[in-house]
């Protein structure tokens, strides 16, 4: 029963990405239509990626796959000849084939796959193999490593749609019409920068008579600076971007520069093939520099721990671990997770290409334990020069004070002489003296040196400095200006920007493979850096592979998988599901693409491009396929009600961090700066109150760093800000491909009491009562408008008054509860204004923040 | 997900929520928009039959977070007393994982504390727990525990998730994800926190409750003892509660109307959502309120309204599972003694021991018994070494030995489960593992824990892991 149900495509979809269509404490019983997959005909040709693979992976490679050490009866099903010589699979001769005879047996001890592996083929499954087997028993090799193959593409068409209607047209299926041009333009907004429109960019668009009116829009979203903000939030999640180190103190690290880079980068649409390279090898490129630089962040992501107690082999091997999982995820699409401690069971990736991928790392100077290091300083050209400047001064200074060392030295001995000569009591050590006990412990030291026959360098270095720094008067001004430029040197590195990156060492960190992931066996063999053995190589001539080979592999023409990885998961953020739906695992345990050809010339027209992120980002939003509307008919939601084939758009929850930024900016609250240290919004107090070493007390931001995108928002790890939690943000300990969208009340308490968003609401209710002194109608079409851009429809008008009239009456009977709902949040309320009306509105604007239009993209 | 939208389609269950727009405030929300009417039955789980009889309907988890020193408390070790200042055997150490430990001289520490005889089968507990030693009769002791993990958060994360990857599932997401819950008004799984007083605990991360890629709804909620229990739980200051309600109301009703423009399953559970909401609102602060119990129970547990305390926890405990909810977990923090070891544990031992007592006496007062499974249990246990580089005398962190015990649904009362060797340093005889303490408890709610799986990264994941986990029949009755 488990089994059936967990296997039911609706379960396994509510896994992967929180498909909430139940309530958080139950379901409400809206049960998805059933996918009538186990019903439908079987293909006349059957394909073995498309339909025999996924039944062979599931339910046999576990002991008939590429693990070798977990191999039964020494059979393997994931080679032809091997299945073949074995006598599993007789081609055309099905009744000869054991397999056949093994899955049809009635015995349970015969019967494959067998009871213990809690697998069960349906009648369809069967069926499948029966008729392959049939029609020759044809392997393919897994669709993902092999290259993709661009199809030919009309010019002048739209590939995407060439490609998507081709295959509706083949399924029976046809396109839904394009939607109006409000949802259009909220859709593009909330896609390309991550905020809704105003009510007149929305009219003019509605307005705008020119045929390339939609086209124009999207040209300008992409030059818009907040485009970088909104492609960020996925590739931070991809490559677990946060604040803190994650282990157990959770204590903070400097790496916010990176993010800005992030955002910089797809700005400046740097190609997606350089992007990767300076995040994995920006300090081995030829031209590094300091934005390659702090690319190379990327690298020290990963999950650190300060605990006392932890050993340096055992995180040694945890953060091994953790880089080869995040190039699986963020690039290859690969999950390499199992392989730490054994072969994968269902792809070809192996222990030994788990531990050589991680040897590529082994150069990366960092404390296995600890706390990081500062960082590098991240300047701007001012700053630069700002630098050069004081190191100038400081050299000078320098400078002005060498001319005087031999009249100092001069000086030093004399008054060595005298203080010997004379037994001089240093004045720290008279009886009446007010020095400090370090000060009289150094004056004793140096007298007692002053008194030895010899001395170390050391002693000669600290009577030098107490003649220079205590002793005497003599050019005090040039003394004091070294100090000087130091000290403004130091005070202003000290104030810069830092940024945790890669650096290599020569001393290289040993990698060996863990036999079953026990870092405590150093019984396996060391490993120098190599790729997966069965991707494409790159041609080098025999000598050690570095972090720049792998990251240039990455990229490299031949490797089907990272432009594959990439497209998929770019498609998803615009039509709801990937082509290929496990973003995070294109292998044989993922799932087939239900449009290879549209993933392949997505995949290949990305590289032909230069890597050209927004060239694919237009090519995508500007398809009819993306116009649609998100309605779905009767009939289409029963034919397909995941939207696989995207015979619709599909409707979506914001992203955590834009729900965020939506009611900021309706509000007028936004501050839109780009870039800069994480921020600290509003936040319950005590919700830090189990971090130790040390506890923090959590101070909010004052001013405008309080209203600040959510992309900016402090990410601490082990506690994420609660109402970025609520709605789905992950905590950026692993990679995240793919975010849930859950439906739970949290989402509604957060929307209605977190002081962000009554604060918004309080403010939006002034800015509509200053903006609009018409009938409440009239500023109730305000409201609709700023949130909604839309004019609200009577119905909806009649229940905001009535609510408004009740409010009202509440606060004029207790005007002191009006007051204090306006004292929510550091924005002051405005003087000039009845506080009764204020406060009643502030709830009308409240009711609008927490509508599911309001933080729907549909 | 997407949502699914569709033309001019309905569903009937539109119709329950009548026509809200006429008349605002005139009925009670919560009484019109009971959850009870929008759901058949309470928050169904995925697992629609159960393949084993349910023993357990719900857990109560006491975790004493830190690692709370088995050898003072549980497993007494004479000969580690003979042993006492005398070096630690190398056959017993060498090759193995030490924490802080690591590279020093090991001498062996004998038990601080003396034990005593306690219940019918005159089973050896420390005198430092007089209260559960009272129930020892009702409760099953595991000497035999061991972990993976040697240090805090790993540990607490192997525990919790089976794995020492973050990211996965905790325990309490796992059994709500398949039971669901039998509370309609109040989280599936729950949280409550509390630490001794004085020290500076070790820190605990909300990834242990985490739901993981489990869906969000079966992340542990926390109820928290000072502000909102549940966080942004209060109307805002100036709101009155029927001004909340108006609001909801208002957002119910205009987003039903939008739900008559395109219908769409989202909105059809956003509208329940805000229900719920509201109701927690009301629910919760009173379900959290102790000051309606009667003082003798206040003073059987040792508690006082609002104090915050591991005592005051286990009677909200009791009241959680009262209420239907399913995994109801409790940290009492502070038990990593490295370092005064004699001064400290004394004092947790006292924080905890009467009201785990109190707690397992009411439950069988209430009938709650029966079907509640109890789990108290560390991260990991200490070693049979002492520390000494910390400060006053202490153990290190150990994962070869640890000692938990367990309580109610079908467990074998007043036994003692496993051993270590002659100085505790392992488990030697009926070892277990904590994926066989996951399978355990899975067992006893009636789940297959080979079957109940989720796909994840290509694999079938599980809570009790990759490798073969063993149900410990050993400690059922």
């Amino acid at each position: 029963m488990a089994r059936s149900l967990l296997q039911h495509p609706h379960w396994q979809s509510c896994a992967r990405t929180g498909a909430i269509l139940c309530g958080f404490f139950g379901a409400l019983g809206v049960t998805p239509p059933s996918l009538a997959q186990d019903t439908a005909p079987l293909p006349a040709q059957v394909e073995f990626n498309r339909d025999v693979r996924p039944i062979l992976s599931d339910n046999c490679f576990y002991c008939h796959g590429p693990d070798a050490n977990h191999r039964e009866a020494d059979l393997r099903l994931d080679i032809r000849d091997e299945a073949l010589d074995s006598g599993a699979i007789v081609p055309e001769e099905p009744a000869e084939s054991e397999l056949i005879a093994r899955i049809q047996e009635e015995d349970p001890d015969l019967r494959m796959p067998p009871p213990q592996s809690h697998k069960t083929l349906t009648d369809r499954q069967k069926a499948l193999l029966q008729r392959w087997i049939e029609q020759g028993a044809a392997y393919q090799r897994h669709w993902a490593y092999e290259p993709p193959v661009k199809a030919e593409i009309d010019p002048g068409q739209n590939a995407v749609d060439v490609l998507v209607r081709g295959r509706l047209a083949e399924i029976g299926l046809t396109p839904s019409p394009e939607a109006d041009r409000r949802t259009l333009i909220r859709r593009l907004y909330w896609d390309l920068i991550g905020l809704p429109p105003t009510p007149e960019e929305v009219a003019a668009f509605e307005a705008d008579p020119s045929p390339d009116a939609y086209e124009d829009l999207v040209e300008r979203l992409l030059q818009n600076p907040h485009f970088g903000e909104r492609l960020a939030l996925s590739w931070l999640d991809v490559v677990r971007f946060a604040d803190t180190i994650g282990y157990h103190s959770d204590n903070p690290r400097n790496v916010w520069p990176y993010r800005d880079w992030v955002i910089h980068s797809f700005n400046a649409n740097k190609p997606f093939d350089r992007f990767t390279i300076e995040q994995i090898a920006g300090d081995l490129v030829p031209d590094a520099n300091q934005e390659t630089r702090v690319g190379s962040a990327f690298n020290r992501l990963l999950l650190t721990t300060e605990e006392g107690g932890a050993q340096p082999k055992d995180y040694e091997a945890r953060m091994v671990a953790d880089r080869v999982r995040a190039i699986g995820t963020a690039w290859l699409g690969q999950t390499t997770g199992c392989a730490q401690c054994h072969d994968h069971k269902f792809d070809p990736f192996t222990m030994r290409d788990f531990y050589s991928l991680g040897a590529f790392f082994a150069d990366i100077e960092e404390p296995i334990i600890g706390q990081r290091e500062v960082g590098m300083a991240v300047m701007t050209p001012e700053q630069e020069q700002q630098l050069a400047q004081l190191d100038a001064a400081r050299a000078e200074a320098a400078r002005a004070f060498e001319a005087i060392v031999p009249q100092l030295e001069i000086a030093q001995q004399q008054w060595e002489a005298d203080v010997v000569a004379y037994d001089v009591t240093l004045p720290e050590l008279r009886p009446d003296s007010q020095a400090a006990e370090p000060a009289k412990q150094a004056a004793r030291q140096v007298l007692e040196i002053l008194k030895g026959s010899s001395r170390t360098p050391q002693q000669q270095q600290a009577v030098r400095d107490y003649f220079r720094g205590t002793a005497t008067r003599l050019f005090v001004a040039e003394r004091e200006a070294v100090a000087k430029a130091e000290r403004e040197r130091k005070e202003f590195y000290d104030s810069l920007p830092k940024c945790l990156v890669s650096v290599s060492t020569p001393t290289k960190r040993t990698v060996r493979i863990l036999p079953r992931g026990n870092w405590m066996d150093e019984s396996g063999e060391v490993l120098q850096p190599a790729l997966p053995h069965y991707l494409p190589q790159p041609a080098v001539d025999g000598r050690e592979l570095t972090r720049l080979d792998l990251a240039h592999w990455l990229v490299s023409r031949d490797n089907p998988l990272t432009a594959r990885t990439v497209m998929n998961r770019l498609w998803q953020q615009y039509f709801g599901t990937g082509i290929s739906k496990v973003l995070s695992d294109l292998g044989a345990q993922g799932e087939p693409p239900t449009n290879p050809a549209l993933l392949d010339w997505l995949a290949c027209e990305f590289m032909d491009s230069g890597w050209d992120l927004k060239h694919m980002v237009r090519t995508m939003v500007t398809s009819a396929t993306y116009r649609q509307v998100s309605t779905a008919t009767p009939e289409l939601l029963a034919a397909d009600p995941y939207n696989r084939e995207y015979a619709r758009q599909s409707a979506v929850r914001l992203d955590a961090e834009l729900v965020r930024d939506t009611a900021l900016a309706v509000s007028g609250l936004l501050e839109p700066a780009i870039g800069g240290p994480s921020v600290k919004p509003y936040q319950p107090d005590g919700y830090w109150e189990n971090l130790n070493f040390p506890t923090r007390d959590y101070v909010p931001d004052k001013g405008e760093s309080q209203y600040r995108r959510g992309l900016y928002v402090w990410w601490q790890r082990s506690f994420l800000h609660p109402s970025l939690l609520a709605f789905d943000a992950p905590c950026r300990e692993e990679c995240a491909a793919e975010r849930a969208r859950s439906n739970i009340p949290q989402q509604a308490l957060v929307l209605l009491n977190d002081p962000t968003y009554v604060e918004a609401a309080r403010v939006l209710a002034a800015r509509v009562l200053r903006e609009c002194t018409g009938t409440p109608e009239e500023r109730l079409v305000r409201f609709w408008q700023l949130v909604l851009q839309r004019n609200p429809r009577e119905q909806e008008l009649r229940t905001m008054l009535e609510l408004l009239d009740l409010h009202l009456s509440v606060y004029r009977g207790d005007p002191q509860a009006a007051d204090k709902v306006l004292q929510v949040g550091l924005t002051a309320a405005p003087t000039d204004k009845d506080v009764v009306e204020l406060a009643a509105w502030t709830h009308v604007a409240r009711v609008l923040l927490n509508l599911h239009e309001t933080i729907t993209r549909s | 997900m997407m949502a699914q939208r569709v033309h001019g389609w309905q569903p009937a269950r539109r119709a329950f929520l009548g026509r809200l727009g006429q008349g605002l405030g005139t009925l009670a929300l919560a009484s019109l928009l009971r959850p009870a009417a929008l759901q058949a039955a309470p928050a169904e789980g995925v697992l629609k039959s159960l393949p084993l009889p349910q023993r357990a309907k719900r857990v109560i988890w006491l975790t004493m977070a830190g690692g709370p020193s088995q050898l003072e408390l549980f497993d007494p070790k004479p000969k580690l007393t003979e042993m006492d200042g005398r070096p630690m055997p190398e056959s017993l150490t060498q090759g193995q994982q030490l924490a802080q430990l690591q590279g020093q001289k090991l001498v062996c520490l004998g038990p601080q504390f003396p034990f005593e005889p306690r219940g019918a089968n005159q089973t050896a507990i420390s005198s430092l727990l007089p209260h559960i030693g009272s129930v020892m009769d009702d409760i099953c002791l595991v000497r035999s525990m061991t972990t993976e993990a040697i240090n805090h958060d790993p540990a607490h994360m192997f525990m919790n998730t089976g794995a020492q990857i973050a990211g996965r599932p905790s325990m309490g997401a796992w059994v709500t994800y398949g039971l669901g819950s039998e509370a309609d008004d109040l989280p599936a799984f729950v949280v409550l926190m509390s630490h001794g007083k004085g020290r500076s605990p070790q820190p605990i991360a909300a990834r242990q409750w985490s739901s993981g890629f489990l869906p969000s709804r079966h992340q542990g909620v926390q109820l928290r003892s000072q502000g909102d229990p549940v966080l942004y739980l209060s109307s805002p200051p100036g709101v009155s509660g029927r001004q909340q309600e108006a609001d909801v109301r208002a957002v119910v009703e205009l987003n039903r109307q939008q739900q008559e423009q395109a219908w769409d399953a989202e909105i059809t559970t956003r509208i329940a959502q805000y229900e719920l909401a509201f109701q927690m609102q009301t629910s919760v602060p009173q379900l959290v309120d102790l000051r309606k119990e009667e003082p003798r129970t206040l003073a059987r547990y040792g508690c006082q309204p609002g104090d915050g305390s591991f005592a005051g926890n286990c009677l909200l405990a009791r009241r959680l599972a009262e209420h239907g909810v399913r995994f109801i977990q409790l940290y009492h923090r502070d038990w990593d003694h490295h370092s005064l070891l004699r001064e400290e544990l004394p004092l947790r031992a006292r924080e905890i021991d009467q009201a785990c007592a109190a707690l397992i006496k009411d439950l069988q007062q209430r009938g709650l018994f029966d079907d509640t499974l109890i789990v108290w249990a560390g991260e990991f246990g200490r070693t049979p070494m002492s520390q000494t580089n910390k400060g006053p005398v202490g153990r290190d962190h150990h994962n070869r030995a640890m000692s938990i015990w367990l309580a109610g649904a079908g467990i074998r009362r007043g036994c003692v489960y496993g051993a270590t060797d002659e100085l505790g340093y392992a488990a030697v005889e009926d070892t277990c593992t904590v994926h066989d303490l996951h399978a355990t408890m899975l067992h006893q709610l009636g789940i297959d824990h080979e079957s109940f799986s989720v796909k994840f990264q290509g694999l079938d994941a599980r809570l009790t892991g990759v490798e073969r986990a063993h149900v410990i029949t050993g400690i059922l009755a």
